[in-house]
């Protein structure tokens, strides 16, 4: 076990005594939660493994790097930032997607554009943000967002 | 977090769909490691090792989540937001969205009901976007993946924009409302 997991899990092991101790019903609650949400989650991280398996397996780095390394420039910023603006993916398992493309080729400021449009931008929840809160705020939030998402991986890209 | 923790009628429905999904996927990766068997091995390395990396964290970040949804009620979030003001209002848009962790869908709402009740519109953007991108679990699911550097300058930097982000679309809809309202004078 790496330090980072261990981390996490002592992290969360806190978080649950000083659960415990404040409100066992609740705690309870909470842990049903996680046991569902587990489950609900487990074949979508399975089916996302399998496919970075196959990536990395079959998809030769340079093909990789082509799309989203050195070789792709601007536009394969821009290209990145789109996609993850219009997909639909938990978040959760973006992390070790990312983690794959970066070993594979791709640059920090293509995976870090890519998480953050894929967070922050929701073409899919798009109409319910407009609907509770006005075309006005929903289209700027969004539209600022994906500028923020490729300003924020070109600095990384620079400093990291 | 997107929304994995779906609305309860379409629950196992999704579930489902996301099973067979997973049986095609395998099906596939068996045919075509049974077509390529020298690619076997490198396939097998990478699918296990990111499959380790994740179960060794995969419960206690669902543990976290569920603690948050059940100890960070929806009223405590409307009580600190709906009165906070100032540029503290802001900081206290990132925490609260940081901490629950239902869904986006969830958060919508929330925000509107806020900005009736007269909360900042920075606030409520600060709110909003650390609830889609600085979700606790989230980050520790990006440490483990990416490393401490990567997950900290992109916290760090994410924050940074979302604050001018919440600060600028504030000015620019109480400019446009100002220059409404003046028109109609």
């Amino acid at each position: 076990m790496n330090m980072t997991a261990l981390f996490i899990n002592f992290f969360a092991l806190i978080c649950l005594l000083i659960a415990l101790s404040r409100d066992r019903a609740k705690t309870k609650r909470a842990l049903i939660i996680a046991l569902k949400s587990f489950f609900n989650i487990f074949p979508t991280i399975l089916l996302i493994i399998i496919l970075i398996g196959l990536l990395l397996g079959f998809v030769p780095q340079s093909q990789i790097s082509k799309i989203v390394g050195e070789q792709a420039g601007f536009w394969g910023i821009l290209v990145v930032a789109f996609l993850g603006a219009i997909l639909h993916i938990p978040s959760l398992i973006s992390f070790p997607l990312a983690a794959a493309l970066l070993k594979s080729g791709a640059t920090v400021t293509s995976v870090a554009v890519f998480i953050t449009t894929l967070t922050m931008i929701g073409m899919v929840t798009l109409p319910l943000e407009v609907r509770e809160l006005g075309k006005k705020m929903a289209l700027l939030r969004n539209g600022i967002s994906f500028l923020i998402a490729i300003i924020i991986g070109i600095i990384m890209g620079v400093i990291l | 977090m997107k929304d994995h923790i779906r609305e309860k009628g379409t629950k196992g429905k999704g579930i489902r769909q996301d099973a067979v999904l997973l049986g095609a996927t395998l099906i596939i990766m068996l045919i075509l490691l049974s077509v390529f068997p020298e690619k076997q091995e490198a396939v097998t390395k990478a699918l296990w090792k990111f499959f380790i990396e994740m179960i060794l964290i995969l419960p206690a970040v669902m543990i976290l989540m569920g603690l948050f949804s059940v100890f960070v009620p929806k009223d405590m979030v409307m009580k600190y937001l709906s009165k906070a003001a100032g540029i503290k209002a802001v900081f206290l848009g990132i925490i609260m969205g940081a901490l629950p962790t239902g869904p986006l869908y969830v958060a919508f709402p929330l925000a509107s009901a806020l900005l009736k009740k007269g909360a900042r519109i920075s606030c409520i953007i600060a709110f909003l976007s650390a609830w889609a991108c600085i979700k606790i679990p989230q980050e520790m699911v990006e440490l483990q993946f990416l490393g401490p550097k990567f997950m900290a300058t992109r916290l760090i930097l994410t924050i940074i924009f979302v604050i001018m982000m919440g600060l600028s679309i504030e000015r620019l809809i109480e400019w446009r409302d100002k220059k409404q309202t003046d028109l109609r004078k």
